[in-house]
């Protein structure tokens, strides 16, 4: 169903997007093998903004493209990885960005997992003493209809 | 006239449901046998009225019926027969349809095979089975009829998503719904068990193959939507963390985290809230994935069903389901007691810490995938949250349990000792160290990320191995493992699975190698060991298509090894253009090989990625799902699912 369903979508983002390009093309990698590496993995953080949770490294879309050239500009321009992506942000937003920073109430999501993990472990943990330390319960007898069942599942 | 049958069909489904739902639930509170009877037969006319249905709707599909709404929308009559098929199900409506026949056929399979359950638990299984049912079935008649006719039928249809034209994708859809909906089983498990106030090892015993079969079938699906999007997206990718593919992995952690406590509960008798509470979020996510999925809440850009009142309805579904549930688990939850007594170092503990980490990790996806939301409307941010999230927060906790699964499962119940499960293991850590090092003294200035993985997954394979070593004994070890229990090769399949798609994963990864220029026709070149040669380019026609086919010779240390052939797909009715990937598998790498557009100086741009171990990311997940089911073959399982014998002359025999 999953599947179907993101294609659907897919479909209709396409439809927005007349297909022109696909993906990285020739003539956008740069010649410095070094800068076209940091701009490939730039892209592969930044969003499509008319795609579906596509980057802009896979997404076939014009305005991906545009992106593209915008991060390789900037980079030829002699801009950090950080100041490029700092040019974007301010054009685009932060929607823009894959990988949510770590400001403001972002923190809870980056810290939500390990949070979650310190209480589970520790209740966890709590669950497991308590079971090390408890009395062993006295075995309950099989009630007649268990033991005829119980031999009749050994007799098979 | 089938049309209207099948139409027929679903409504009187709807309403045998409706009885099966209140009988014998009522008939099992009184404790009268001839109401809760009802239960057994109604699950059977209920699951043959709805196969009619789907069958009366697929027959429109095969027959290219136009007078229905939902095959004009989604068939042609050029289109192949497969994907005539496999068009029932390819849209809105007929997967819904699809989605209550499984929910149907596990009712009426608990019917078949729940004759050793006691007749209470049988009655309270189907009834709440049959209320799931309900919900579905009045979801579908109310807002998403499948049957509706058109008042002027047109000469012919508007085609299938040519994105869906696909084998891997015609049989994706069914299999996650057998996973999805198998979580059902053990939701209704649950809550029956909860009705009735008590849980115990049979219990656990019971519920283990439904949550197996179910996460066997969600490994499957899962596992051939990725392959589909590795050959068919055009660049290899084969995991996103799209919305809609983390719908259906939340329910899969969930589901192997249901397994292993359910373990515990058959065994040893204890984590059995816990186990209850999973059984109940495994379905509940389950639910959530088909809200994310039809009401458009997280796909605002483009949405496919951004249909407010199915999403509405489902919403309430949801909550009735899963709300109800947990208030019962709220109200019953302290009477299950634990009995069984272990120490901190135990098997116990250590599936406990595999709950943990599964249940963890699941949270860490839902909470990312919500983020978007929860951030838009408390704290006024609009923003995504997307692979690299994903990627950094979800893989520590799959790091961490490839870590301790060997370990783990080479304890002993009750009471064990650390150092000597971890000795046991020592010639698996040596030779998973060794082989890791090795790599990363032939690999060069790359980084740890492919020795990481490597280490990990020979760990956890090698470490599978010396579990099931381990269980052989001293003397006649050969011919004592062919004895062992199925159970115990199941699960040492299935553990050396996951080791090999956490390895397959990393390795890909790693060391995948690409190259992207334009070709002139037999000019050839270098990626990695292999030259490729563009020879030429045709205009070729599909069935329903045109194809622009690229011939690419594909050469070893000068030997011709294949012949490739990429191609780019315009399907004029559905107005939308596809890659073909043409891919060369093997063993040990695939080449894959994408065309693009004809450049202005007469070059065809040609991608080629060098994809080492891709082959193994599935071949991990056929191995876990394989594990499945042989553990599920174990004569354990036949026995406690199996058909009871009559009791000779009403009394047991001594």
């Amino acid at each position: 169903m999953t599947r179907v369903l993101v294609l659907c979508a897919a479909l209709v983002a396409f439809l927005f997007a007349p297909i022109a390009a696909s993906a990285v093309e020739p003539d956008e990698v740069l010649d410095d093998p070094v800068l076209e590496q940091r701009a490939r993995d730039l892209s592969q953080g930044l969003r499509c903004l008319v795609c579906r949770n596509e980057s802009i490294d896979e997404s076939n879309a014009d305005l991906a493209r545009d992106l593209r050239l915008l991060v390789r500009e900037r980079l030829v321009a002699g801009d950090s990885d950080e100041d490029a992506i700092d040019f974007i942000v301010a054009r685009y937003g932060e929607y823009v960005l894959l990988k949510p920073t770590v400001t403001g109430a972002n923190w809870l999501l980056w810290a939500a997992g390990p949070i979650m993990l310190l209480i589970a472990a520790g209740v966890g943990f709590i669950y497991l003493r308590g079971r090390s330390r408890a009395a062993p319960t006295p075995e309950e007898k099989l009630s007649d209809s268990e033991v005829a069942r119980l031999k009749e599942i050994l007799d098979d | 006239m089938i049309t209207e049958l099948g139409h027929f069909a679903l409504i009187l489904a709807f309403m045998v449901a409706i009885v099966q739902m209140i009988v014998p639930l009522i008939g099992a509170q009184k404790r009268w046998p001839g109401w809760m009877a009802v239960a057994e037969p109604a699950a059977n006319v209920q699951f043959l009225l709805t196969g009619f249905a789907f069958a009366a709707l697929m027959w429109a599909f095969i027959t290219s019926d136009f007078s229905l709404r939902l095959v004009v929308l989604n068939s042609h009559s050029a289109k192949p027969m497969l994907y005539k098929i496999s068009g029932t199900w390819g849209n809105h409506e007929g997967s819904m349809l699809l989605w209550v026949l499984i929910v149907t056929l596990f009712g009426a399979m608990a019917a078949w095979f729940g004759g050793s359950l006691p007749p209470g638990l049988r009655a309270r299984v189907l009834s709440v089975q049959s209320a799931i049912a309900v919900a579905f079935f009045a979801f579908i008649l109310f807002t998403s009829n499948p049957f509706l006719r058109m008042a002027v039928p047109p000469f012919d249809g508007q085609d299938l998503n040519p994105l869906l034209q696909d084998p891997g994708l015609a049989f994706h859809p069914p299999f996650l719904y057998l996973g999805y909906v198998g979580l059902s089983m053990s939701f209704s498990f649950a809550v029956a068990a909860l009705i009735e106030g008590r849980v115990d090892a049979a219990w656990g015993r019971w519920v283990r193959p439904w949550t197996l079969a179910a996460w066997v079938f969600l490994t499957i699906g899962i596992a051939l939507g990725s392959w589909w999007a590795y050959y068919e997206l055009g660049w290899g990718g084969f995991w996103f963390w799209d919305p809609v593919e983390n719908a259906s992995f939340m329910p899969w952690l969930l589901a192997a985290a249901l397994l292993h406590s359910a373990i515990v509960v058959e065994k040893r008798e204890a984590l059995k809230s816990w186990t209850i509470l999973l059984a109940i979020l495994a379905f509940g996510f389950s639910l959530i994935g088909t809200f994310i999925v039809r009401s458009g809440l997280l796909t605002s850009v483009h949405a496919f069903a951004n249909d407010p009142e199915r999403g509405v309805f489902i919403l309430i579904i949801l909550a009735v389901f899963t709300g109800g549930a947990l208030t019962l688990f709220a109200a019953r939850a302290q009477e299950m007691e634990a009995k069984g007594v272990f120490g901190i170092v135990s098997r116990e503990s250590a599936l406990l810490t595999n709950n943990i980490l599964l249940a963890v990790s699941c949270f860490v996806v839902f909470f990312g995938t919500l983020w978007p939301i929860i951030a838009e409307m408390f704290f006024d941010r609009k923003l995504s949250v997307g692979p690299p999230f994903f990627n950094a927060a979800f893989t520590p906790f799959m790091v961490l349990l490839g870590l301790i699964l060997p370990v783990g499962s080479m304890l002993p119940w009750k009471r064990g000792r650390l150092g000597r499960a971890a000795w046991s293991l020592r010639y698996a850590f040596v030779l998973s160290v060794a082989l890791a090092l090795l790599v990363w003294t032939m690999q060069t200035g790359q980084s740890v990320l492919g020795p990481t993985g490597l280490f990990l997954g020979a760990w956890v394979v090698s470490g599978a191995a010396m579990d099931l070593w381990s269980r052989t004994g001293r003397s006649g070890r050969l011919g004592r493992l062919m004895r062992l229990p199925r159970a115990d090769w199941g699960k040492a399949t299935a553990h050396a699975g996951l080791g090999i798609t956490i390895f397959a994963v990393a390795g890909l990864t790693a060391w995948e190698q690409e190259d992207i220029r334009v070709v002139q026709f037999n000019e050839p070149f270098e990626v990695g060991e292999y030259t490729l040669t563009l020879k030429r380019v045709e205009r070729v026609s599909g069935p329903n298509y045109i194809s622009t086919m690229g011939f690419v010779r594909l050469e070893e240390d000068g030997h011709e090894i294949a012949l490739l052939r990429p191609e780019k797909r315009d399907y004029p009715v559905a107005r939308m253009p596809t890659t073909e990937a043409a891919i060369d598998y093997r063993l040990m790498r695939d080449v894959y090989v994408v065309i693009g557009d004809q450049q202005n100086n007469g070059g065809w741009t040609v991608r080629t990625y060098i994809k080492p171990f891709a082959n193994w990311i599935w071949g991990g997940c056929i191995m876990m799902a394989l594990g499945g089911f042989i553990s599920l073959s174990d004569r354990r399982f036949r026995v406690a699912a199996g058909a009871r014998k009559a009791p000779e002359g009403g009394v047991p025999a001594e």
